[in-house]
């Protein structure tokens, strides 16, 4: 009864789904296509070369010439500002690639052949999740070196377990049903079975957590960039943009201010999004 | 009860030995050379000669398992080897700031339970009306603000703007709200949420009815019956938010120029002490994990469904 009127469901939010998305969904999704969109067009939008240092025009207030100012090097905030949205975003979704990665294939694993495998799997990712999340991710990027790909492996290493398990929750739900067993009763080869068969009614729900986690992930990376571990200094990012602004909060806070923002901003709108997808395909997930 | 925590500590011992296998095996298979880093802290020159010697002084040219026994019992003893920088025993460096760093961690825990608590209450009781509508608004805001951001925010509210704050500096209260309001705002729009939806469910249960069908009064089906039920999650949740309580100082502090282990570690990661990081992953995983485990006999005390069920299932 409940996977049909789940499946019922999720055929009605394929077929209208703008049509029936909520106030604040529109909200974060509108906001997300302008963020989005700004990360790509970044190159064309801005109006200066983001790390074009012009030490006489240090330190500008807002004006025509430069629409947020300039930073402590002369560089036009928000040239640096829409570059960083292409860097901080691009992180995040590489960081959550590979997350889904790892996570659906052990959690799939796991779920899917069961016994000892299961068993092994699972113990290797309660280890993992008993850290703390910003300690272990401190201990990979201590071990790996700074650097934004590191701290993108470090996210990863210490978020998979969760989805490894969920994953692996989500296949157990269904590996017993009608359909997959009427699958390999025609012979249809385990790999198979598990990409055309399993992995499709999984995904749905898998991506909807990922989407509430997007904003998490996104805290976590600016955080070590913030503190110096992540992306290194020309390169504009947001969390590395505070962090150089930090000697000036008492004279220009307006430096802190904006790339804070933006990270503010994104976060919500991934939120946004997430609650209203997951309050639309299952009220129970995830709570 | 004794039955549910002994058993608790026995699961453990496995989780912590797997913690200490990664701690380990993680630095020692990545390729990071430990006797270099050893020679650059104490600008010795990389010769073959003084490599050797290096590997030798910390045991690095033993195969890798009896290396890890070797470093797991000495572990067990509370020796976590020297500092490269500062050829000071690990363990005495890391507990000489451990103590600001809890001292921090533990106001912002006390701030998020004290306020959480009841603004999730109030947002219950008055059920779609502006102090619902408000919670509801700040919890939002609140899961999407970087804490290290709401730092330099609050420093340029209350210290650059009102000064009523002292913006950075180790001290008592003063100096100490900013720096934990800022690491306690996610955890505690996220406990007022949470504590709000548990409460409206448990508003709707029988139990509540039937208690008020007694003729129970109003003020005591509230305390007795909705919020004591309501807290159950809250409980459930704070092992989370220890372990963000935690992150968030560790952030937060370089901020505040708070002299916790957060700012220390992140001077040995730039310096590749891997004795000091090893021992301050281990140290903050054991404080979470025994926080958790606190939590966890907490919530078998408030909810003997818990308990039972555990101790039928043995």
């Amino acid at each position: 009864m409940s996977t049909y009127l789940m499946n019922s469901d999720q055929g009605l939010v394929r077929k209208s789904f703008l049509a029936t998305l909520s106030i604040s969904g529109w909200i974060g999704l509108i906001l997300l296509l302008f963020l989005g969109s700004c990360a790509i067009f970044a190159p064309w939008l801005a109006p200066y070369d983001p790390s074009e240092i012009n030490l006489s025009a240090r330190l500008m207030p807002m004006s025509s010439k430069h629409w947020l100012g300039t930073d402590h090097l002369g560089r036009d905030m928000l040239s640096r500002i829409l570059h960083g949205a292409s860097v901080s975003l691009g992180a995040v979704f590489v960081t959550l690639v590979l997350m889904l990665l790892a996570g659906v294939t052990l959690g799939g694993v796991a779920g899917f052949v069961g016994g000892r495998t299961d068993q092994a799997i699972m113990r290797v990712c309660d280890v993992f999740m008993t850290f703390p999340t910003v300690v272990f991710a401190l201990f990979m990027v201590a071990i790996l070196g700074t650097g934004l790909t590191n701290v993108i492996i470090a996210i990863a290493v210490t978020h998979w377990a969760w989805y490894a398990r969920i994953t692996r929750g989500l296949v157990i739900s269904v590996r017993h049903s009608d359909y997959l067993r009427a699958a390999r009763l025609s012979g249809v080869p385990p790999v198979q079975r598990f990409i055309r068969h399993i992995l499709p009614s999984v995904m749905v729900q898998l991506l909807v957590l990922a989407t509430l986690d997007i904003g998490h992930v996104m805290l976590h990376v600016s955080g070590l960039s913030f503190l110096g571990l992540g992306v290194q200094s020309p390169t504009p990012e947001w969390g590395v943009m505070i962090n150089d602004a930090r000697q000036f909060v008492w004279t220009h806070p307006m430096l802190l201010v904006w790339p804070g923002l933006c990270i503010f901003l994104s976060v919500m709108s991934f939120n946004l999004l997430g609650d209203t997808l997951r309050d639309k395909l299952d009220p129970n997930l995830g709570h | 009860m004794l039955a549910f925590i002994v058993r608790r500590l026995m699961l453990l011992v496995p989780m912590l030995l797997g913690v200490s296998m990664v701690i380990f095996f993680v630095l020692r298979l990545s390729g990071a050379d430990p006797a270099m880093s050893y020679l650059r802290s104490a600008n010795i020159p990389p010769t073959d000669q003084a490599i050797a010697q290096a590997e030798k002084d910390l045991g690095l040219d033993k195969p890798l398992p009896e290396q890890y026994v070797v470093w797991l019992t000495d572990v067990v003893q509370l020796d976590f080897g020297v500092s490269y920088m500062t050829r000071r025993p690990v363990l005495d460096e890391i507990l000489y700031y451990l103590p600001a760093t809890l001292q921090l961690a533990s106001l912002a825990l006390l701030l998020t339970l004290g306020i959480s608590i009841p603004l999730g209450m109030w947002a219950a009781r008055q059920r779609d009306k502006w102090p619902d509508f408000t919670v509801r608004g700040l919890a939002f805001l609140g899961v999407s603000i970087p804490n290290f951001w709401l730092g330099f925010m609050l420093v340029l509210l209350f210290s650059v703007q009102l000064q009523w704050l002292p913006p950075m500096g180790y001290g008592d209260l003063e100096y100490m709200i900013l720096p934990a309001f800022a690491i306690a705002f996610m955890s505690l729009c996220i406990n007022a949420r949470l504590l709000r939806t548990s409460m409206l469910e448990a508003q709707g249960q029988r139990y509540v009815l039937y208690a008020r069908m007694r003729g129970v009064s109003e003020r005591r089906v509230e305390n007795a019956h909705v919020l004591r039920n309501g807290l159950i999650p809250v409980v459930t949740a704070a092992g989370m938010h220890i372990g963000e309580l935690i992150g968030g100082s560790l952030v937060v502090e370089s901020i505040f120029g708070w002299p916790g282990v957060g700012r220390y570690a992140i001077s040995a990661i730039s310096n590749n002490d891997y004795p000091i990081i090893q021992c301050f992953t281990l140290l903050m995983t054991v404080i979470f994990v025994v926080c958790n485990l606190i939590i966890d006999i907490l919530y078998a005390w408030l909810d003997p469904r818990v308990r039972l069920g555990s101790e039928a299932s043995a």
